[in-house]
């Protein structure tokens, strides 16, 4: 991914600068009302000057489109409704012919083929509106590259229409879930990318694996694994496929049976270090794991279960579940175990407490009733819960890395069992979604933004 | 391959204890269907009774697992019966040692219930311990809620799938 870096070259074209001077708003989305109101888009296909290129500017504008509808934000405008054919991104489009669709942005692209095969991307983000340029950005990239650009050019654009960072050019890891010859559960890891493509297994039958996490830089991630029979909490590089088990030397050395379990572990938001309960003569205890000095620290000790620990995104406190009240509910403390908060106070369980990367918000699992919800408290606790989705089963909430949109594993009952599948819901409550997996799935852990 | 073997016989427990609570007869499969070679000769399917001190003696004589109410981890009068009949059987044969597995149903998250079948499977290997197995002969795991009996979505299958279910791995006779 660093050679995807540094072939991405972003090179800031020319900025045609418009003198208009309407007296009107400028262009700007709420992403909180999104499905309320979605931003009417033209996304006529990126023009190219060979087969090949024009071939290759369509399915960028499909990728785009796909992604600028998937948020929930914009409604691309059928194709066939356009009146002008772009030739030359670098005329001023007729933006009467793209108002009179109802269109209030035009994106704009071309695509051309260097004599040493490298794509170049340009496009320009328009408000027909204004008349005004929004945006015009060029990429250099390796051919096999153009999905990525393609997901970076919807996330300039959702970034400079919504004011907040995209999360398109991303990757989900996940469980995929199956059944052997004899019927047996099976279950993977994969990979994909945020739209379904480019997926392939990590993990192969032969073990069960299940929960992972990624870490800040998405070059690994942890999983629970059963390789050895006992959940046990792995480290695994996404590069080169080379992978550990973390805590079993440091849980030897701290006095525990270094056969216990070890379980869900997240990061740090600096990537130092790791959050992981484990598992102690009284129960199940959070510990802070130093990935420099390889050793543990025991932040609980209560004789009740500890699970779950996700950090704050400034490192300073985690959130966990606990059964320490009597049934599950979700409490916060600093990161040296101080300061025990409990954050909330419904009925039901609460479990799977997750740390928006704004800060301001955690997810979670309640069960009550024989149902299952998502729900989102505020991390002081304070305020009520407001409840995202409720059905037969949830499990797993994932953050997107801009903290406005949840994955979450979502069961629903079929005659040959439970069917696990990953959908996404933003944080309104709107918009809900199937992740495009190509089987059941469940667990997922959603990349940071990829540079 | 012992192992093995003795996972196929416990599969065929697990299909009769399955279908035999949702549903009426029709569902109930028999665990070993009649056997016939190419001369079409009736083999004799007539048990013989398991070998003692195998796998199979060890489940039939003592019950090879034990089952725990919703959000439970405490042992049931019934509960500490098996597991009195299976510390006898272990003092019988002091050479086996076993595998303790803690089982959750499906109406609980993932994480939750890797950390409570975990208390299931101490909550028997502890019981056993206090009955005179020594410590050494046991050991545990987890499978929370990822290794189900029974994979329909009732409240049958649910019940038969909280367990802790101990398995001789090794010391045994077959």
């Amino acid at each position: 991914m660093n050679r995807l870096m540094a072939a991405l070259a972003a090179l800031v074209t020319g900025l045609m600068v418009t003198t208009m001077a309407h007296a009107q708003e400028p262009l700007r989305v709420d992403v909180t009302r999104g499905n309320l109101d979605p931003l009417p888009v033209a996304l006529p296909d990126f023009v190219g000057t060979s087969e090949e290129a024009l071939s290759r500017g369509a399915d960028i504008t499909r990728v785009v489109t796909n992604d600028l509808a998937s948020s929930g934000l914009f409604a691309p405008i059928d194709q066939d409704a356009y009146i002008e054919d772009i030739e030359n991104i670098d005329l001023r489009p007729r933006f009467s012919d793209w108002r009179v669709i109802g269109s209030s942005a035009l994106l704009v692209g071309s695509v051309s083929i260097q004599d040493d095969g490298r794509l170049v991307v340009a496009f320009r983000l328009w408000d027909t509106r204004l008349e005004e340029q929004l945006l015009g950005l060029q990429y250099r990239t390796a051919p096999e590259n153009w999905r990525r650009v393609a997901h970076r050019v919807a996330d300039e654009v959702y970034q400079r229409l919504t004011g907040e960072a995209g999360y398109f050019n991303t990757r989900i890891v996940y469980v995929a879930e199956g059944r052997g010859i004899e019927g047996e559960p099976l279950r993977q890891l994969a990979i994909m990318d945020q739209d379904g493509a480019n997926p392939s297994f990590l993990t192969d039958r032969s073990y069960m694996a299940l929960l992972p996490n990624y870490s800040p830089n998405s070059q690994e991630i942890t999983y629970v694994s059963f390789l050895n029979g006992q959940a046990t909490t792995y480290l695994y590089n996404l590069e080169t496929g080379r992978q550990e088990a973390l805590f079993t030397q440091a849980m030897r050395e701290a006095g525990l049976d270094p056969n216990g379990q070890s379980l869900s572990a997240r990061f740090t938001p600096d990537g130092s270090q790791l959050a992981v309960s484990i598992e102690t003569r009284s129960g199940h205890d959070i510990h802070l794991f130093d990935l420099r000095t390889r050793a543990l620290q025991r932040l609980t000790q209560h004789p009740a279960d500890d699970v779950e620990p996700s950090f704050s995104p400034d490192g300073e406190r985690i959130v966990f579940s606990s059964s320490r009240g009597g049934g599950s509910q979700l409490y916060t403390m600093n990161r040296d175990g101080t300061d025990v908060q409990r954050i909330t106070f419904g009925e039901g369980l609460y479990t799977t407490p997750v740390w928006s990367p704004r800060g301001d918000l955690i997810a979670f699992t309640k069960q009550s009733g024989g149902q299952f919800s998502l729900g989102v408290v505020r991390a002081d606790g304070s305020g009520i819960e407001r409840i995202l989705y409720e059905g037969y089963f949830v499990d797993t909430p994932a953050w997107s890395p801009n903290g406005r949109v949840l994955l979450f594993t979502r069961g629903e009952p079929r005659a040959d069992g439970t069917r696990y599948e990953i959908w996404s819901v933003d944080l309104a409550g709107f918009n809900l979604r199937r992740l495009a997996t190509g089987g059941m799935a469940s667990d997922p852990a959603w990349s940071p933004l990829i540079e | 391959m012992k192992i093995k073997l003795f996972a196929v016989a416990v599969l065929g427990a697990f299909a009769t204890a399955c279908a035999s609570t949702p549903q009426p007869d029709d569902n109930d499969l028999p665990i070993e269907p009649p056997i016939t070679d190419n001369g079409g000769d009736v083999v004799d399917t007539t048990p013989q009774g398991p070998a003692e001190g195998s796998p199979e003696h060890f489940t039939q004589t003592a019950g090879d697992r034990v089952f725990f109410g919703l959000d439970r981890h405490d042992l049931s009068p019934e509960a500490r019966t098996t597991l009195r009949r299976q510390a006898a059987w272990l003092a019988s044969y002091p050479g086996a040692r076993i595998l303790v597995a803690g089982n959750c149903d499906e109406r609980g998250t993932r994480e939750y219930n890797l950390a409570l079948g975990a208390r299931r499977a101490n909550a028997a290997r502890d019981y056993l311990i206090s009955q005179g197995v020594d410590a050494s002969r046991i050991s545990t795991t987890s499978y929370g809620k990822e290794n189900p009996t029974c994979s329909q979505s009732s409240e049958q299958c649910w019940a038969i799938n909280r367990n802790a279910t101990t398995t001789l791995v090794g010391g045994y006779t077959n």
